[in-house]
């Protein structure tokens, strides 16, 4: 089963044509992800290696039955292509890009309430079931199939991550990459909810980051509501108040925001919270 | 990006808000110039993207244009907080009869707009919130449904505004949201909102932020854009865009992707020093925007060794290491290396380094070791 993604995936990638979206969605399909369809308004009829080409995602999801999209186009254009394929009727999307508008983005995340679509993203590096499927720009040959899951608002932190695991031996049954923006789809807690239900994931890595207070939310449901064991990781104790650090995200307001709390909230919550990639990976290789 | 107040305030204008007729000044005889134009006596303002300006010596008063003139002259090239002031602000001094606060803002933990208004302007809106929440009217606005008239009630009866305003006062909510939404703005702030003498309602502030994320469709962005940071290194990697920040230690970082470069910063902490940046190359970093890097690092006469700490995804090894061969090459780097790749095509730039040997350069297998390494070499020791 794996969560999010995984063999019933059918995914129509949004910006085939392009070269970042070709590249990455051919690595998809290499890996074993159905890739159904690609859409580029005005190259409709053509084909990106076999992968036929639409004009709208409606037509794509209404030819080849795709039920997760993956988002490639550019920023000025991205937003749109996100609630075209909410519209569509797609499951999930999952939206790479980076740099969006942050009231574009506020304007999807309110639409989406009203529609049973999940977006993961944006400006996050997607979400892969190892052996099952990868949507996204995750370096497969550092993952392995297992019964951890993981969530994370960083990409390479991610990597980083994931690599340490697998050279424990720890296999990963989902590894999700939330997006270092203020405003995504799926936060933490969307994210814990899923691998608490699923049969096929047996523990939680979850990576946060300095800035807002969705550490401290996922904290209250894990102590609440979970009982997987759950393994932490802040990043940013160095981080100074007031410094975007790279995600538009991470930044400490104030006083609020800070890794002290957000490691303080989890280990609140009974979780074990590791104080680099070696120390997590120790602890959730100690547990599983 | 942080507008500084003359900025807000003509964006402000731009949308009818009421804002005081005031001038702009880079040296003392334009500030002259500008008191005699609007007449006696008028507010210096030193403009820096931070507040406690006041407190600081950074904003005064003066009663002649003679006066403007010394007191522009004391404020400029002041240094509030770390940012040059490169320019002032002067307006009439203001008769204050009320100072409120309003805001619109970008809520993330309700995934929202936030409008605020208080009756207790002109004090750091942080300590009425500390001191006294209930003072704050607080309304969540769907960003679909917009800015609705039972929200701005909600705002001005909620803040206890007394009835003679309220009419004023609505009026001028409904163009800050305006503003807040049309120029894209994380932040669309008045503190103090006040009541000028029989002049009614005036924006005596403005803390505007930007979204540099909508520059696209917003060419007016382009020049409200300044450099006022004071430190060199920052300055020069603005100019070559990198994604920097200064800090106080003595270890340069150089990292791909903002979470795994905090994540440098915080396990060099755990080896004993402190990292003296933040410096993401963010995803597919070519040889150049690495060369770029290490020279803005290296020019920094606090860093004592660089830590290059690199996992591919999008970002390739060959490409990393290409740079850090040219970067040696082409730019003089006193300070000791320490590379540690990983991920797509690390193989292939770790074989670059072998085959370009440097006695400056150290490689490491492991993020924690690497950090070890660089800590040591920032101390003197040469190490094993």
């Amino acid at each position: 089963m794996a969560i999010y993604v995984n063999e019933n995936t059918r995914l129509v990638v949004s910006g085939l044509t392009g070269r970042e979206g070709r590249f990455h969605a051919l690595r998809n399909r290499d890996y074993g992800t159905k890739v159904v369809a690609g859409v580029t308004p005005g190259k409709g009829g053509q084909d990106v290696d076999g992968i036929p080409v639409f004009d709208t995602v409606a037509e794509a999801v209404q030819e080849t039955g795709a039920n997760t999209s993956m988002i490639f186009v550019p920023a000025r254009f991205a937003a749109d292509a996100c609630l075209e394929a909410a519209d569509a009727g797609v499951d999930l999307i999952v939206c790479i890009t980076e740099g969006i508008p942050t009231h574009d983005e506020a304007n999807l995340y309110s639409y989406l309430q009203g529609v049973d679509t999940a977006m993961i993203g944006p400006n996050c590096p997607g979400v892969i079931s190892p052996g099952k499927a990868n949507v996204g720009i995750m370096p497969t040959e550092i993952t392995l199939p297992g019964r951890v899951g993981l969530v994370s608002r960083s990409g390479t932190l991610t990597y980083q991550v994931v690599h340490e695991m697998t050279q424990r031996g720890v296999g990963q049954s989902t590894c999700v990459g939330i997006g270092g923006d203020p405003f995504i789809g799926q936060f933490h807690i969307d994210v814990l909810k899923q691998f608490e239900a699923d049969p096929e994931t047996d523990a939680v890595v979850m990576i946060g980051e300095i800035g807002g207070d969705e550490e401290e939310r996922a904290a209250e449901y894990i102590k609440n509501h979970m009982t997987k064991p759950v393994v932490g990781y802040i990043a940013g104790f160095e981080a100074p108040p007031g410094k975007k650090m790279g995600h538009a995200g991470a930044i400490i307001s104030g006083s609020k925001g800070t890794a002290v709390a957000k490691a303080e909230a989890l280990e609140a919550a009974g979780v074990k919270v590791g104080r680099n990639s070696a120390e997590v990976a120790d602890l959730i290789a100690s547990l599983v | 990006m942080d507008l500084l107040e003359y900025q807000g305030k003509q964006l402000l204008k731009s949308v009818d808000v009421p804002t005081p007729e005031g001038g702009h000044a880079t040296t003392p005889d334009q500030a002259r110039e500008v008191a005699k134009r609007i007449g006696q006596p008028v507010a210096v303002k030193a403009q820096v993207q931070v507040g406690g300006r006041g407190k600081a010596g950074g904003i005064k008063l003066a009663q002649d244009h003679d006066e403007a003139f010394s007191h522009a002259e004391a404020i400029l090239g002041m240094d509030i907080k770390g940012l040059r002031v490169e320019s002032v602000w002067l307006e009439p001094a203001a008769d204050i009869v009320a100072e409120y606060y309003a805001c619109f803002t970008l809520d993330r933990s309700n995934k929202c707009y936030l409008g605020m208004v208080s009756a207790q302007g002109g004090v750091d809106i942080e300590e009425v919130a500390a001191k006294d929440p209930e003072a704050i009217a607080k309304v969540s606005i769907d960003p679909l449904l917009g800015l609705q008239d039972y929200h701005v009630r909600a705002l001005v009866f909620g803040a206890g505004i007394p009835a003679q305003y309220r009419g004023e006062l609505s009026a001028v909510l409904k163009k800050l949201y305006k503003a807040f939404v049309t120029l894209d703005a994380e932040l669309v702030e008045v503190n103090p909102l006040i009541v000028d003498g029989d002049k009614g309602m005036v924006a005596l502030d403005a803390k505007v932020t930007l979204d540099e994320n909508s520059s696209y469709r917003h060419p007016e962005f382009e020049a409200l854009r300044e450099i006022s940071t004071t430190d060199p290194q920052e300055r020069l990697a603005k100019e070559k865009g990198l994604n920097y920040i200064k800090l106080a230690g003595s270890v340069g970082v150089i990292g791909n992707g903002a979470g795994l470069v905090m994540s440098t910063l915080d396990v060099v902490a755990q080896a004993g020093d402190n990292a003296a940046n933040f410096l993401d190359v963010g995803g597919g970093a070519k040889a150049e925007l690495i060369a770029n890097s290490l020279e803005v690092i290296s020019g920094d006469p606090q860093v004592k060794s660089i830590l290059i700490n690199i996992f591919g995804g999008i970002t390739r090894g060959e490409e990393v290491a290409q740079g850090i061969v040219d970067a040696l090459k082409a730019v003089d780097i006193a300070q000791p290396i320490v590379v540690r790749l990983d991920g797509t095509n690390a193989v292939e730039g770790r074989k670059i380094l072998a085959d370009n040997p440097n006695p400056n350069l150290y490689t490491a297998e492991t993020m924690l070791e690497a950090a070890a390494r660089a800590v040591e070499l920032a101390h003197g020791s040469r190490g094993a």
